[in-house]
């Protein structure tokens, strides 16, 4: 209340619009892909026995499109539009901030061309070879320069919640990717990872559950606190949830990994403690959800009239579901269960489709007329129309990949009177087929509700000057 | 695990537990001079935020799983070196299942090892186990119905690599068969000119009886004679089953048997590979499976 009378700064919005186009843009690339590597699944001639079109190459291909172009794109922008505005101060090095986004294409770019020609170090999330990964690291750090400035030259006294999460999830992601990418090169574009054997795997899983953790979570969590309060105009509902939950995410997620190694050459006792931090994590998670849901709470009308809000609570949904789901699927028992099946597949889009890409479309809806002076999106209709897409593609995703994976996980485990197992790994394939078909058209309907969003992201950014806001904030910045 | 490292991991455990006890416990009341339900004082871009307190539910959830944390560390091996009270391990949960599973299953295999194989064959009760077995370890290469495919024995046509007694296939099941591989003769010290590969597949052709160039096939017949073809596979080119050297004269071609695919076997050789399963499957299944597999061709 005491900074409502600050002078508005000259904000940086020119970056943050072209790393908000590149973000739809990229989204409509990694799911294409996703949606293609679901189809060969079903249609195994649909790589059209073409080297580069394989489902080996083309799935590491989808998993760094939609992460790291079309959710690092997203997570760049709305951080650099929220640090700046929360912070009340002008973004920090904009000719860095610049370099981050000509860097960041360029690695996505680097990535779609050697990933499919075959170059990977074969770490699962972490899949780019040495150039690209130590490209990465110096692109990340100048993020983390240009961030971070601009919270050390804030008008505010305090910092932030959405602040604390994009600053933990940038600072984690630098120390995981720089951790596992270490390794050491034979040639141009092949190498060896500086870790051998069981430390190998867990290195691996340390970085890609906090992959998880930290940058599908905790920066994302970032998002929700600025956009949902923005959005619906309410305060945040409590400020000390968001501290006790904070604190707690990112210093359990660290130790969570091992339960992706259950049941593997991985010490007894790693796997204990993976799978004890695991569960405490849900409380934590939950917290954010809560957070969201209770800021929302006061504007339940908006849920009738703004599809936009729709996003953002449906978001938070598959958000609880997927963090309730994620510490039952790391007991031991039940990983016995899921573990190697179409359930974890389906655990994961829950999240990313669910949570990560719903806050993200939500988000972006908010940020495109923001940013372009408008009143509203071009068309709330085709916000709806997405909305809709969106929901039921990722419903019939994770509906079909529970099925698929449950069934998988009970058929490798039936045995004959005899002891035998009661079915050939063959027939749990022919089993899952039909569910294949389901998943692949979940996929499509949610890929086609990203083709809607670029048509009504280019209509309200070519839309008539009368569409415009008469005393945006933009507006006033710029007179200022 | 040295003392230092297990007192290291017991260390950061306690703290980033303990850590979570505390920071329940500092958050507990509210904040400084903010009376519950009020904002907060800061604005961020017009964002306020409440001094709500946490949810009593969700904060009975944080401690039940904290409670539950120190509960099955005590129980189970995850404090550094302690071995947890239940003196778990993940090895003897499986030597436990495996002793279970030999127990209530083991009787039905050892009296299926008492029968010999060419008997067993005749059972329909232990075929079908067979089947079964042999669905899980053997189809990935040999096909769900044992007819093989290109480089892998069909099982089913009497024609046996190895030999087809029901001691051959035990045998080869137990140990597994590493054949001698049959040479490159473009490489040393045949050097074969391609002309010559040419002139041996023609000849090859003609055994099992199909249509070649005569004169190729002759000046083959002469190669296989010459270049110690009839070394492995016999003069009469009927194979060695001690060497595991194919009959070539029945038409079965586990590399294929066109024109092309003979060519390219002699000019840049085969060697395949039959795994040994004694470890995985012990000698009672692979009983049972020898069973099932020479039910397949009679």
């Amino acid at each position: 209340m005491s900074n409502i009378d600050l002078p508005v700064p000259q904000y940086h919005y020119d970056v943050v619009k072209k790393l908000t186009i590149m973000a739809v843009v990229w989204g409509i690339v990694g799911m294409f892909v996703g949606v293609l590597i679901a189809s060969q699944l079903y249609m195994p001639a649909l790589n059209f026995d073409i080297p580069w079109l394989t489902y080996s190459r083309l799935r590491p291909l989808h998993t760094n499109a939609v992460i790291f172009a079309f959710g690092g794109n997203a997570l760049i922008a709305t951080s650099f539009y929220a640090v700046q505005r929360t912070c009340h101060t002008a973004l920090f090095a904009p000719k860095l901030a610049s370099f981050v986004f000509w860097g960041w294409q360029a690695i996505i770019v680097a990535a779609a061309i050697s990933l499919p020609l075959g170059y990977t170090s074969s770490k699962e999330y972490a899949e780019l070879e040495w150039p690209i990964d130590i490209a990465i690291a110096v692109v990340w750090i100048a993020y983390a320069i240009v961030f971070f400035g601009t919270i050390a030259q804030r008008k505010t006294k305090h910092i932030y919640v959405a602040n604390w999460f994009y600053g933990g999830f940038i600072l984690a992601v630098a120390l995981l990717h720089i951790v596992n990418s270490a390794a050491i090169p034979v040639s141009a574009m092949k190498s060896y990872s500086a870790y051998a054997g069981a430390v190998d795997a867990m290195v691996q899983w340390w970085y890609g559950h906090n992959a998880v953790g930290f940058y599908l979570t905790a920066g994302f969590l970032g998002m929700m606190y600025y956009y949902i309060p923005k959005r619906v105009n309410r305060p945040v509902y409590s400020y000390r949830l968001s501290i006790v939950h904070f604190w707690a995410l990112i210093s359990v997620y660290m130790w969570a990994g091992p339960h992706h190694l259950h049941y593997t050459a991985l010490p007894d006792w790693t796997q204990t403690v993976g799978m004890v931090f695991s569960l405490v994590l849900l409380a934590p998670s939950w917290g954010g959800m809560i957070n969201g849901i209770m800021t929302l709470s006061g504007a339940w009308e908006k849920l009738r009239d703004d599809p936009v809000v729709r996003f953002m609570i449906v978001a938070l949904s598959f958000y609880g579901m997927s963090t309730f789901e994620g510490p039952m699927m790391a007991i031991k028992t039940v990983n016995a269960l899921s573990h190697y099946t179409d359930w974890t597949v389906g655990h994961v889009h829950a999240g990313a489709l669910g949570w990560v890409a719903m806050i993200t479309i939500g988000s972006l809806y908010c940020l495109v007329p923001w940013l372009w002076d408008k009143q509203e999106m071009y068309s709330l209709k085709l916000v709806n129309l997405h909305f809709w897409l969106a929901t039921v593609g990722t419903v019939l995703y994770i509906a079909a990949m529970w099925v698929a994976g449950i069934s998988q996980g009970l058929m490798w485990r039936a045995i004959n009177d005899d002891g035998t197992l009661a079915y050939t790994f063959v027939e749990s394939l022919k089993a899952t087929y039909p569910y294949y078909l389901i998943r692949a058209i979940g996929g499509f309907l949610f890929f086609a509700g990203m083709v809607v969003m670029a048509y009504n992201v280019f209509k309200t950014i070519h839309s008539s000057p009368e569409a415009n806001r008469a005393d945006t904030p933009n507006a006033a910045a710029q007179l200022a | 695990m040295s003392n230092f490292w297990s007192g290291w991991i017991i260390t950061i455990v306690l703290i980033n537990l303990l850590g979570c006890l505390w920071l329940l416990w500092w958050n507990r009341e509210q904040d400084g001079d903010t009376s519950v339900g009020k904002s907060m004082g800061h604005s961020f871009d017009g964002i306020e935020e409440i001094n709500n307190p946490m949810p009593k539910w969700w904060l009975n959830l944080f401690y039940g799983t904290i409670i539950f944390s120190f509960i099955y560390l005590a129980l189970y091996p995850g404090m550094g070196s302690f071995k947890g009270l239940l003196g778990w391990t993940s090895d003897g949960q499986w030597q436990l299942e495996v002793d279970k599973a030999d127990q209530r299953y083991g009787a039905i295999f050892a009296e299926y090892a008492k029968v010999p194989v060419a008997d067993l064959a005749k059972d329909a009760e232990a075929v079908a186990v067979g089947k079964r077995l042999f669905g899980n370890n053997c189809a990935v290469c040999h096909g769900s119905d044992a007819r093989g495919s290109n480089g892998f024995p069909n099982l089913t046509d009497g024609d046996w690599i190895f030999g087809g007694s029901p001691e051959n296939i035990i045998e080869t099941i137990t140990k597994g068969r590493t054949s001698i591989g049959m040479p490159a003769f473009t490489a040393a010290p045949y050097q074969l000119e391609d002309a010559s590969i040419t002139d041996l597949t023609a000849y090859l052709l003609t055994l099992s009886n199909r249509k070649a160039n005569a004169g190729d096939a002759g000046k083959g017949g002469q190669l296989f004679a010459e270049k110690g073809c009839a070394a492995c596979h016999g003069g009469d080119a009927t194979g060695m089953q001690m060497m595991g050297a194919p009959n070539l004269t029945d038409n079965v071609w586990l590399y294929g048997g066109s024109e092309q695919a003979i060519h390219t076997t002699i000019a840049h050789g085969r060697k395949g590979v039959m795994p040994a399963f004694e470890g995985t499957l012990g000698s009672a299944k692979i009983h049972v499976i020898a069973s099932y597999i020479l039910s397949l061709s009679q």
